[in-house]
């Protein structure tokens, strides 16, 4: 493990570390992303360019934007007037966080016995997982258009309710 | 000569480098390259700032600036001296952490774009083997950061140009990535240099380039469309018309900061400019098969500042567009015709060669055009006014 993987590790678990101890909810918001954009240098870092990337577009490009709107149009954006860094559960926090690592980490464990052993690191391309996603992945693919589409088609019905509710 | 003359900045980064040591050789040729992109870039904004005002100026039957130099020339001089030395005011319940990192966010996501752009043959960075997609998920890091601008500041109209903002960036990157799409499933590759290389053969003194094909050309105009409105330039800039919102998200930031974000959002037209010089307009290869003769890097930067002068050009004539009109223009007539535009381009692809490809992409794609352009003109039904109030 080279110097830079130690540092990328780091700022990932910083930022981690930071969305659950601060006390100001946009605050935790943006260290999050900052979460996000370790975890896609770490990818880089193990030559995986196309997952990389896309966590880049994917999760810092939408997904927190979508948690900060999401904080920003409920009460929760209000600035706490008394001062202090961190909130206080933050021992709560840790705490929960700690729980969901164990549990996710005897999951991962337990189930490495049944991959297969890779002696060289396999140079991956675009194409091949594009080849992949379009032939063995296709059913996968279609199931998870198909959730986004019902995703999509709930938020609009529950905004379009909100606007007849009113006049 | 000619080859010399076109590999002259390559050579001139090798004669360099070749005074390192040779274990620093590779990080050296990095380095000059960055510093290169770094100082190339906003003396370019310089220019392209002057540009906008003389232009948007006789636009409007005035002069633009002429105080400073003859013709106003040193003009950019005198705004950079003076955004160096304004006061840099913060507000007081501003939170300080989020209000400094903004501009510097916005500023380095809009560099990163370069590093995979092919700007003359042999002149790109870094070759990615997946190029586009770095391209465009720094794009998409812009918007956290204009967001950030906005909710840091502690002002209403900041809050509300950000959201906009952001609403509006999110929106048109939808047709945005699609159209771009249409280039990668003809090329068949995600890298930059490769979408160029395919552009840069000629039938008779004609060129490949993509802008002369029917899905082309209509992919064309929606990723002009949409990165006028990434950009948020005219007719897309109601998060920052001064008549609108103060200044949107950067009404807050004074001095440096103010200049940091103007620098942001020209190297950011810029360099989406450059991206659609690589995928519709050949990057640098020449118009003419007898014109290789002049080098690719004045081949690529020209094509470049005349896509800068057509941002000028329409900022002085459009009207800008209402939120709504906006929002409704992205998700309900670019989004579909750049969908229909995907469809046309395989169609291309497997139609074969002939005059028959032709004819039919291009009766599909105007047909498209024209009914859905008729169903939006029409859908406007205008009722008596009714008020939403906030409960």
């Amino acid at each position: 493990m080279s110097v830079i993987s130690y540092i990328l590790a780091a700022i990932t678990v910083g930022g981690g570390l930071a969305a659950v101890l601060l006390k100001n909810m946009v605050h935790c918001a943006l260290a999050v992303s900052l979460a996000f954009a370790g975890l896609a240098l770490l990818f880089l870092d193990l030559d995986a360019q196309f997952a990389g990337f896309v966590q880049i577009l994917v999760y810092v490009g939408a997904v927190a934007i979508l948690v900060v709107f999401a904080i920003l149009l409920t009460r929760s954006s209000e600035t706490p007037k008394d001062g202090g860094v961190f909130s206080p559960t933050w021992l709560a926090g840790l705490v929960v966080a700690a729980a969901v690592f164990a549990v996710i980490g005897w999951a991962v464990l337990n189930s490495v016995g049944g991959l297969s052993y890779e002696t060289a690191v396999p140079a991956v391309t675009v194409q091949q997982i594009g080849q992949e996603l379009m032939g063995r992945y296709v059913l996968p693919l279609e199931i998870v258009a198909l959730l986004l589409t019902v995703a999509t088609i709930g938020a609009v019905i529950v905004a379009m309710h909100e606007k007849e509710d009113a006049k | 000569m000619v080859e010399r003359l076109d590999q002259l900045f390559v050579l001139l980064s090798h004669w360099l480098v070749s005074f390192l040591p040779a274990g620093l050789q590779q990080a050296g040729g990095i380095l000059i390259g960055v510093v290169v992109i770094v100082c190339l870039y906003p003396a370019l904004f310089a220019i392209a700032v002057l540009m906008e005002r003389k232009g948007l100026g006789r636009m409007q039957n005035r002069y633009g600036p002429n105080r400073v130099g003859p013709y106003g020339i040193l003009q950019p001089v005198a705004d950079g001296i003076k955004s160096l030395t304004k006061e840099d005011i913060v507000p007081l319940s501003a939170d300080s952490a989020v209000h400094f990192l903004a501009p510097l966010v916005v500023v380095v996501t809009s560099f990163m774009g370069f590093a995979v752009m092919p700007m003359g043959r042999n002149m790109v960075l870094v070759d990615l083997d997946a190029g586009l997609l770095f391209y465009f998920a720094m794009g998409a890091s812009t918007e956290l950061a204009v967001f950030m601008a906005g909710w840091s500041s502690r002002n209403k109209y900041s809050l509300l140009g950000a959201m906009r903002a952001v609403a509006q960036m999110i929106s048109y990157e939808v047709p945005l990535l699609l159209s771009s799409l249409a280039v990668v499933m003809i090329t068949g590759s995600l890298s930059l240099t490769k979408i160029v290389a395919a552009q840069n053969s000629y039938t008779g003194i004609f060129p490949h380039w993509y802008i002369f094909t029917p899905w082309g050309f209509a992919g064309f105009l929606m990723y002009a469309i949409s990165t006028t409105a990434e950009t948020n330039r005219s007719p897309f800039d109601l998060p920052e018309g001064e008549s609108e919102i103060v200044a949107g998200y950067h009404t807050e930031y004074s001095g440096f900061k103010f200049a940091l974000f103007f620098l942001g959002e020209y190297v950011a037209m810029f360099s989406i400019s450059g991206l659609g010089t690589t995928l519709f307009l050949g990057g640098w290869s020449a118009p003419f098969s007898f014109l290789t003769w002049i080098p690719s890097w004045i081949w690529f930067f020209s094509k470049l500042m005349l896509s800068i002068c057509v941002f000028i050009w329409l900022r002085g004539t459009l009207p800008r567009l209402r939120q709504d009109q906006l929002m409704n223009f992205a998700w309900k007539f670019v989004l579909p015709l750049s969908l229909l535009n995907l469809l046309v381009a395989a169609m291309w692809r497997f139609l074969g060669d002939g005059w028959e490809r032709w004819v039919f992409c291009s009766a599909v794609l105007l047909v498209a055009y024209v009914v859905v352009g008729l169903q939006e003109m029409r859908s406007d039904h205008f009722g008596p006014r009714s008020y939403r109030y906030v409960e």
